[in-house]
């Protein structure tokens, strides 16, 4: 039993790769060990910015030897057949085996696979994982660039030691052999380390100021960032993320205290932060009260002689020329009200087909006023959602947004509230972007939810209008975030809106089919919100008509897939929709059309027409009770009668609790049809050689298919 | 500095080149970094190259913000394998000291969509502060890089107020005088970056963010942009390089302007790129030829 050392050094790897690739190099070793048969127990991997290393601790010294037979064709098979099985098996004709099986002879393959040497199949593998290994960007290098064949790697590859207990591994990738021989820290340690096994590995590098294991570098940059604060009376701000980039910067991590002028404090708390965090990768902290402090914590890579001193200065004083950058816009911005930077919105295109964004900012002004007047959004006031809604953008032309466009909304915010202007219309600027992400909050105060549905619903009324549309994985107006952000402001906040009349609202009367377009677009999209939190599409696609209409109410095409999930999980449904499906085949099958059908036999009106003229509907209904009311010719069998007693009274339920939205009594008004179906198939012929019966049964199955259709198009049910 | 990175770079094997006389945004746009960067001939080069950024611009009040400056360049193809021991040799020839600073080499891809060009590399920073690009080249014009080359650009005034010690770019100490008394004569009189600078950014940065004529501007535009397509008919691709390099620049200084909004924004880039991009790759395909016959291995 042997312990393993692999290290893989190069030059800086990213430190938002290295987990990762701690990841792949042990994925990949234990897939090498997997096919050679080599046990493996535990693996360390560990990784700094110029290496990755991996133990294996207690490696077999050699894989067991296999032994295996294979059965092959009888004698006297034709050559080619025995030529085949023997290159399937890698032997040559000469080593077969002759054996008796059930009294005939057999040709077999019996080979037995020595044992081999770990080291030699290490020797193997380790060529193999370099070249498998998948980063997220890799390169090529050097002279032997030239081909563009050559090695890729997150940066050049540099060395590599591997070492099977104290005896060298041997192998070669690309140019670079394994050997003993690391290196150190970059500039505590000069000249090359040999390490002796994996057992020295860890304990030689740390002579040399490399601490090799990333968690406990992890360890140093939370725990000392945490303690050079305190030390300073400050409390430090917690940051995770910044630990592990700060650790993965570091091969001896020194976290530093400096400050900053404090006059910078006048600054947005979130603009120092961003600033501190997303330019320098520092820490920030507070004060006992709570509030943001004048000081950062920086991470250094080395223990200066001075103490850190200049360092801290250097850093203190790239720090200033940020803050002092921002301080800049900040009071700049300010100079001028946001209705006053708005006007510059009109030199901004917003899109060539679309005009500036000041045309954008009149839309979105134009719809929050109808949103809140209408009521059909919140209870807001009209005319301040019309404010907030005119000032939304005027951000985007601050100075501050200009360099941090990840501010936009927020600095709004700010400049309105230091313009005095009402505090929910602040808001309202500040959160109408929201919700981005998956994981944003959603919007619930009036102003803010009509001011984000109208900006979300005119980027997609818009870009519709002139056919722009999201394309696989192309979405260069970031539509479908638009119609996420939309989905769930609707949920969250319980809203009924119809995409028509927005539409309609939004581009005036002759606008209700770009609605639909819309509406369509959303309720796929919906779907896939859905399919998430496991609601089957179909059951969105089973609930996308209303009246015959694309249904332009993404909540009620959500209430309505809802209660047939709940409905289908029920035997009720799952029997239902069996006799739904057995229906609709008979009627397939019969290609009987039913009433509807009957109109469009009799050449009363184009079939077509049903569905886009609401006038019909009276039509069909009329036609239906005249059916309905005619008496059978004969005496319906028992099971037959039930049916029909039991549509008329699930009918008119189904339809009344439909009219109301109220899916699950619609649904159960279904459910009472579930056994008259089940016991109408057991017990009635549909086929009578009677005509009239069979055009009587034919009529009812169909009447039954409409009821069901009635509450959900279960056509587009799978399975 | 600049005569000691010379010296350094040039006993390292590099010619020693002057600035492209042209407005760029970075000295990766001279043509010895771009066109250079294509084909098989080794190539190791160093110079000078001033660089405009119309929108970095903050009237001298910034104490390290500049919309002209300059950067010192060092081009090596293919990249040596010790290159990065070469360039932090080369800092401490320039006086920093990496045990008192902390140098570190902190991920930066570099893309250029207009070039169509891409590289893995770092921003190397010096206490925080960003004061190299270093960047292996992997594709320039759209073409695969054979062999890499390896680009270092050193932010000349960043690291000059490292080595003086001063906050302010404008304090910078321009020719090592020790008085600043304005008695004081000849090498004695000290002269600072913002005697030499300060007006300047000050007049450019209005020009650049208020008063240059949006409409002259874009007229521009399109005059660089038909000029690098005559020029391209023509089988000049140098020449239709450099209107590409014109017509980046002139995009540069209408987005200083604040009349190109996001959207229209990356028409206008299409537009650079597939100008900067054609040039580049109908350089290479005019030279492949040549190159082709000296390293028979090779293809474009």
């Amino acid at each position: 039993m042997s312990d393993f050392l692999l290290e893989l050094r190069s030059e800086e790897i990213p430190a938002r790769m290295q987990a990762g690739a701690r990841a792949e190099l042990e994925k990949l070793f234990r897939r090498e060990m997997d096919a050679a048969g080599v046990d493996v127990g535990d693996i360390t991997v560990w990784s700094t910015p110029r290496r990755l290393a991996l133990i294996a601790r207690g490696l077999p010294d050699a894989t067991q030897p296999v032994s295996s037979e294979e059965k092959g064709p009888p004698l006297g098979a034709p050559d080619q057949a025995v030529d085949g099985f023997c290159r399937k098996q890698g032997v040559s004709r000469e080593d077969l085996e002759v054996r008796e099986v059930k009294g005939r002879e057999t040709y077999f393959a019996v080979k037995n696979i020595p044992g081999r040497a770990t080291k030699d199949l290490l020797a193997e593998a380790i060529p193999a994982i370099i070249r498998d290994f998948s980063w997220p960007k890799s390169m090529r290098w050097g002279e032997a660039s030239r081909s563009t064949e050559s090695l890729r790697w997150v940066r050049p590859l540099s060395g590599i030691v591997a070492l099977l207990g104290e005896e060298l591994v041997e192998c070669e990738v690309h140019g670079v052999t394994s050997g003993w021989v690391t290196l150190g820290h970059r500039f505590h340690h000069s000249g090359d380390i040999t390490i002796g096994s994996a057992d020295d590995y860890a304990e030689k590098l740390r002579a040399c100021h490399v601490i090799v294991d990333h968690e406990e570098r992890q360890d140093i940059v939370r725990e000392r960032a945490a303690a050079v604060a305190s030390e300073a009376g400050l409390k430090l701000v917690k940051d995770e993320g910044l630990v592990i980039e700060n650790a993965g910067l570091t091969e001896w991590p020194v976290p530093l205290l400096g400050r900053f002028d404090e006059d910078f404090l006048d600054v947005p708390p979130e603009v120092i932060q961003l600033t501190a965090r997303v330019n320098q990768k520092y820490f920030v902290c507070e004060n006992a009260d709570g509030k943001l402090a004048n000081a950062f914590v920086c991470t250094a890579n080395i223990e200066a002689a001075d103490g850190g001193a200049a360092i801290v200065d250097g850093n203190r004083k790239v720090l200033a020329a940020r803050l002092s950058d921002a301080r800049f816009f900040w009071e700049l911005d300010q100079k001028t009200p946001l209705r006053e930077h708005a006007k510059k919105l009109e030199r901004i295109t917003f899109h060539e087909k679309l005009g500036s964004v000041a045309d954008k900012v009149d839309r979105v002004a134009k719809l929050a006023e109808w949103l809140t007047s209408d009521a059909r959004a919140p209870n807001g006031d009209h005319n301040l959602a019309r404010q907030a809604a005119e000032l939304s953008k005027s951000d985007l032309v601050t100075e501050m947004v200009g360099e941090f466009p990840e501010l936009q909304g927020l600095m709004g915010g700010y400049y309105a509230e230091k313009e005095g202007l009402p505090q929910d219309v602040a808001d309202a600027i500040r959160d109408h972007y929201k919700p981005v992400g998956q994981d944003d909050e959603v919007p619930t105060a009036p102003l803010t939810v009509a001011v984000s549905l109208a900006d979300k619903l005119d980027n997609l009324f818009s870009f519709f209008n002139i056919d722009i549309l999201p394309t696989g994985s192309k979405d260069p107006f970031a539509l479908r975030r638009a119609a996420l952000g939309y989905l769930r402001l609707v949920q969250a906040n319980g809203l009924e809106l119809s995409l028509e009349q927005a539409a309609q609202a939004w581009g005036g009367l002759g606008q209700a089919k770009l609605g639909t377009r819309v509406a369509e677009f959303l309720s796929d999209r919906l779907a896939v919100q859905m399919r998430e939190e496991g609601v089957r599409h179909d059951y969105i696609a089973a609930s996308r008509e209303w009246q015959g209409h694309t249904d332009a109410r993404t909540d009620r095409i959500e209430a309505r897939a809802r209660a047939l999930a709940e409905f289908l999980k029920t035997d009720n449904g799952t029997n239902l929709l069996a006799g739904y499906k057995r229906a609709a085949n008979i009627l397939k099958k019969e290609d009987w059309l039913g009433i509807e059908g009957e109109i469009a036999r009799t050449g009363e009106e184009d079939p077509l027409a049903l569905v886009d003229d609401p006038d019909m509907k009276a039509v069909v209904d009329a036609k239906m009770s005249e059916r309905h009311a005619r008496e059978l010719s004969y005496t319906p069998e028992p099971a037959e009668k039930a049916l029909i007693e039991a549509l008329d009274a699930a009918e008119p339920q189904a339809s009344q609790a439909i009219e109301k939205e109220d899916f699950a009594a619609a649904m159960s008004a279904l459910a009472s049809l579930r056994a008259p179906i089940d016991a109408f198939f057991e017990e009635v012929t549909v086929n009578d050689p009677d005509e009239d019966k069979r055009a009587s049964r034919l009529d009812l199955l169909a009447r039954f298919r409409a009821a069901v259709h009635n509450v959900a198009d279960f056509s587009k049910i799978e399975g | 500095m600049i005569l000691a990175l010379h010296d350094f770079w040039s006993a390292q094997g590099c010619l020693i080149l002057q600035p492209y006389d042209m407005r760029m945004g970075a000295g990766t746009f001279h043509t010895a970094t771009t066109l250079r960067a294509l084909g098989p001939e080794p190539w190791n080069a160093a110079f000078v190259q001033p660089c405009r950024r119309p929108t970095d611009g903050r009237y001298g009040e910034n104490p390290n913000r500049l919309q002209h400056y300059y950067q010192y360049q060092v081009i090596l193809k293919p990249s040596p394998p010790d290159i990065q021991e070469l360039y932090l040799k080369s800092l401490e020839v320039i006086g920093i000291d990496p045990l008192k600073h902390d140098v570190r080499f902190v991920e930066d891809d570099w893309e250029s969509p207009t070039l169509g060009a891409w590289g893995l590399g770092w921003e190397v920073w010096c206490d925080g502060m960003e004061v190299t690009q270093f960047t292996y080249f992997q594709q320039m014009g759209g073409f695969d890089c054979k062999p890499v080359a390896g680009e270092l650009t050193y932010g000349l005034e960043r690291l000059a107020m490292y080595i003086q010690g001063v906050d302010n770019v404008y304090d910078l100490n321009f020719n090592g005088g020790t008085s600043s008394s304005s008695e004081a004569v000849g090498r004695e009189r000290r002269v600072t970056y913002g005697e030499v600078f300060l007006e300047n950014e000050k007049q450019m940065s209005k020009w650049n963010f208020e008063v240059a004529e949006t409409d002259a501007l874009f007229d521009l535009f399109n005059k660089a942009e038909a000029e690098c397509r005559n020029a391209l008919d023509a089988d000049v691709p140098i020449a239709a390089y450099e209107q590409a390099v014109e017509a980046s620049h002139l995009f540069n200084l209408l987005q200083a302007r604040g009349v190109i909004s996001v959207q229209e924004r990356a028409s206008y880039m299409a537009r650079v790129r597939d100008l900067a991009r054609g040039s580049c790759e109908k350089y290479a395909e005019k030279m492949a030829p040549a190159w082709k016959e000296k390293y028979p291995e090779w293809s474009l």
